[in-house]
């Protein structure tokens, strides 16, 4: 894809904040019901063979860790574009997501894939840093390479109140971002309520995010069924209200293949089709797509292979 | 894979006020469910079924067996019993004979144990049950298997509970059971209604003689190998098979001291006639047109999970199904666009596949009569939108229906439809949708959405329903009381209430 064509696709901010007291409140015992009901769901044979590729073309393969070094990062992005060459028409990865200081090798590696180099960005994890900072950290990723920024909302002015801040924070990050989409991590772990959660999705929407993100992996609980479900619901509601498609990842803690369906299956049923691809639908994970594969050998013999069959990047 | 799912349905056009692009979601995705049928080598079914009289099945006195079909299928799975006056004679005989013989006289604890080893061979037996439920009723597998098994097990183990606490129930009233009891059950909880009948019956010292629905007579015929298993004293419980006229025999007997039914509001009616000026005690759980109201200030998205949940489970073959809506004006669009993209998404089908949401209409009539009340909503002027969801070839099918627009004199609004079709009117101010609520001859039922605590308080003690519910719809509990208001029903079925219609007190 083309610069161009990138820039035409990523997202402006609304002219302001939105009313935030027009947001519907969420009920945590009917969303709790509506997921278990997804669970319920059985995906079997084709339906779970063509299930698992999607969950695999969707995964922004991940490593995010104070050790990383090139080497791993290039490892990765190995494992990015060859996931178990053992399997015929196995898809990619949408995208390799690493720290900016390594944005440069992963977009070396990964260069004519067609895989996108993610960066995490704006004091990743915490947030806690000045704005100045944050854009500036944005802006180093992106020069390096990175095709999208994600980026973590600061919660403690999201607590206070201060939406007007997080708001324009979020589309200066925006603004400083390009071509770049940008995907905004509210870290739900830390917005106690779904209340919250919902709030804070048609926030990020309105300031510009071309992605909502549950968590940042490093605090628990990460992504759970039940934030995901009210996060796509504020989507749907956002399209319909403005036209305007944005993408959904949940991330950490999804690491089995079941879990994954269930999160396609919630998808599928909240969202539809024009969400059941990569370009509208990430699963941040760094261990899902060993366990994934797996499933898939399963499948086709009939057996569970160990671990040890998997390359482990 | 790869197969498009969406048919033409009667979709009606989107009609926008603003000039908005139409923006819509789409649900027929390239992704589909593959068939996850539940198997059924586990379940072990008689080519014929005799009456369970005594203790023991028997050949009916009059010789005659009529088909049970499945209504997915349309194909017979048995043959069961149609019980003449005789047969109804035999089996309030044997309920009587154990009566003074056995069971009135029976440490109360011990009646208890009994009922509890129903309990829990129902538990043991459960994934058997479902399955039959949904073979014999055509209710989606997800729903005997999650709904009406563990709650039939559920009333037995909550009432065997109170066999030898019944003091405790009625304190100071020496508690002493009534005798006999006549029991008719419809076809949309087949099992379930059984026991919400059986149970209580059994733990105040009761006999029984129950009377299953033509369509869907199996899962109690299998109630009555559980019976057997659990080594009931012979003619505690009997149950006999038959249509109408097997029940009017029953409900006419002269020696049964009690009736309980359940069914609809036009054949209560004529029990209530029959048994007028006899000394027959009596309960009687008949139709519904349940108000489910939504306020703007609800978890507008939950609402709508419930909405779904009121009218579309069991395909609406529920007498306290949330079959009117109403909707606070400034979210009516809001909802109805919900419903509308959720109801995309329901599966209507095979009964025994897990992922089925909806599953068949019970019965041939049955689906005449919802088609025939769809036809009268179109001519009164409501607006229909229906789901396009495939249907198969064979069985009896109905799509979830919506109608907008309809009016407190629609028939659709008036009428008791049994099947999967909701009519929405919207409101303003609180008390005008009070009035429209209890504006209806049915007080079954009820449903509140809302996110304040006072308004609930406020409004579910102004509606006149047995149950409301608050930010949730048809949920069931053992504990709980169930019955309607005006032409709904008498009496209460459940908790400590379901106990006083099984006893004299003195």
């Amino acid at each position: 894809m083309s610069s161009l064509q990138t820039l035409s696709m990523t997202a402006t901010p609304s002219a302001g904040v939105p009313d935030l007291s027009r947001v519907p409140c969420v009920d945590a015992v009917g969303i709790e019901e509506r997921c278990s009901r997804f669970q319920t769901r059985s995906i079997k044979k084709e339906s779970k063979v063509a299930g698992l590729k999607h969950v695999l073309s969707m995964i922004d393969l991940t490593t995010l860790e104070g050790q990383d070094t090139p080497g791993k990062v290039r490892q990765l992005c190995y494992k990015a574009q060859h996931l178990h060459d053992a399997l015929p028409r196995i898809p990619h990865v949408a995208a390799v997501c690493v720290y900016p200081t390594l944005v440069r090798v992963a977009h070396k590696e990964l260069e004519g894939s067609g895989i996108k180099v993610a960066s995490v960005a704006t004091a990743f994890p915490s947030g806690q840093a000045s704005k100045k900072v944050k854009i500036t950290d944005t802006k180093f990723a992106v020069s390096e390479g990175a095709d999208e920024v994600d980026m973590v909302i600061s919660r403690g002015e999201f607590h206070r109140g201060e939406y007007t801040y997080v708001f324009d924070e979020i589309a200066e990050v925006k603004q400083a971002c390009g071509a770049a989409h940008l995907k905004v991590i509210l870290e739900t772990g830390e917005l106690s309520t779904l209340d919250n959660v919902r709030r804070a999705s048609v926030l990020a929407m309105h300031a510009g995010a071309d992605f909502i993100k549950t968590s940042t992996g490093k605090i628990e609980p990460a992504a759970t069924l039940q934030v995901a479900l009210v996060m796509l619901q504020a989507i749907r509601d956002f399209y319909y209200e403005t036209g305007r498609m944005v993408g959904m990842k949940p991330a950490g803690g999804i690491s089995r293949a079941k879990l994954a369906l269930h999160y396609l299956v919630m998808l599928r049923e909240t969202l539809g089709q024009q969400w059941m691809t990569p370009r509208w639908y990430r699963f941040g994970a760094s261990r899902l797509a060993n366990d994934v594969l797996m499933q898939i050998v399963k499948e086709q013999t009939g057996r569970y292979q160990s671990l040890d069959y998997f390359s482990k990047d | 894979m790869g197969k498009t799912r969406r048919k033409t349905g009667t979709t009606t056009p989107r009609k926008s006020r603003s000039p908005r692009p139409v923006r819509k979601l789409k649900f027929a995705t390239d992704w589909t469910y593959s068939a996850a049928p539940e198997s059924t080598d586990h379940v072990r079914l008689e080519s014929r079924y005799g009456l369970f009289i005594d203790g023991k099945f028997s050949e009916p006195r009059s010789g005659r067996y009529f088909a049970t079909i499945s209504p997915s299928t349309e194909k017979k799975i048995a043959d069961v019993a149609d019980a003449s006056t005789a047969d109804v004679g035999r089996a309030v005989k044997a309920a009587r004979r154990a009566f003074d013989g056995t069971w009135s006289k029976m440490k109360p604890s011990e009646r208890g144990k009994y009922i509890f080893r129903i309990a829990r061979i129902i538990q043991e037996r459960a994934r058997e049950f479902a399955v039959v439920e949904s073979m014999d009723g055509g209710k989606p597998i997800r729903e005997s298997r999650d709904v009406d098994i563990p709650l039939a097990a559920g009333h037995f183990f909550y009432y065997a509970g109170w066999a030898d606490k019944l003091p405790y129930a009625f304190p100071c009233r020496d508690p002493k059971p009534v005798g006999v009891a006549g029991q008719i059950i419809p076809w949309n909880f087949p099992l379930l209604m059984a026991a919400w009948k059986i149970a209580p019956a059994l733990a105040t010292g009761n006999t029984v003689v129950l009377k299953p629905a033509e369509t869907t007579p199996l899962t109690a015929l299998k109630l009555a190998e559980v019976i057997q298993e659990a080594d009931l004293p012979p003619g505690v419980v009997n149950i006999i098979t038959g249509a109408g006229e097997t029940g009017a025999a029953l409900v006419n007997h002269p020696d049964v001291d009690k009736i309980a039914f359940t069914g609809s509001t036009e054949v209560g009616k004529i029990i209530q006639k029959a048994i007028a000026g006899s000394k027959k005690k009596f309960t009687l759980e008949l139709g519904g047109k349940a108000a489910n109201i939504v306020f703007e200030d609800a978890a507008i998205d939950q609402a709508v999970e419930g909405i779904v949940n009121g009218i579309f489970f069991n395909q609406g073959h529920v007498c306290c199904a949330g079959s009117r809506l109403f909707v606070q004006e400034s979210v009516a669009d809001d909802v109805v666009r919900r419903l509308k993209d959720r109801m995309e998404t329901l599966i209507v089908g095979d009964p025994l596949d897990k992922n089925t949401d909806i599953g068949a209409i019970n019965s041939k009539p049955q689906l005449e009569k919802i088609r025939e009340y769809i036809q009268i909503g179109q001519d009164e002027g409501a607006e229909i939108y229906q789901s396009s969801c495939p249907l198969p070839a064979k069985g009896y099918w109905c799509r979830p229906t919506l109608f907008t627009k309809a009016s407190q004199s629609h028939r659709i609004v008036q009428e008791e439809i049994f099947g999967p079709v909701l009519a929405v009117q919207t409101f303003r101010t609180v008390e005008e949708v009070i009035e429209k609520a209890n504006n209806t001859p049915y007080g079954l039922s009820g449903g509140v959405w809302t996110d304040k605590g006072a308004k609930i308080f406020k409004i579910t003690g102004k509606l006149r329903a047995g149950v409301v519910w608050a930010n949730t719809f048809n949920m069931f509990d053992p504990s709980s009381p169930f019955g309607g208001y005006k032409e709904s029903g008498v009496g209460r079925e459940g908790g400590l209430h379901g106990l006083l219609p099984y006893v004299n007190l003195s």
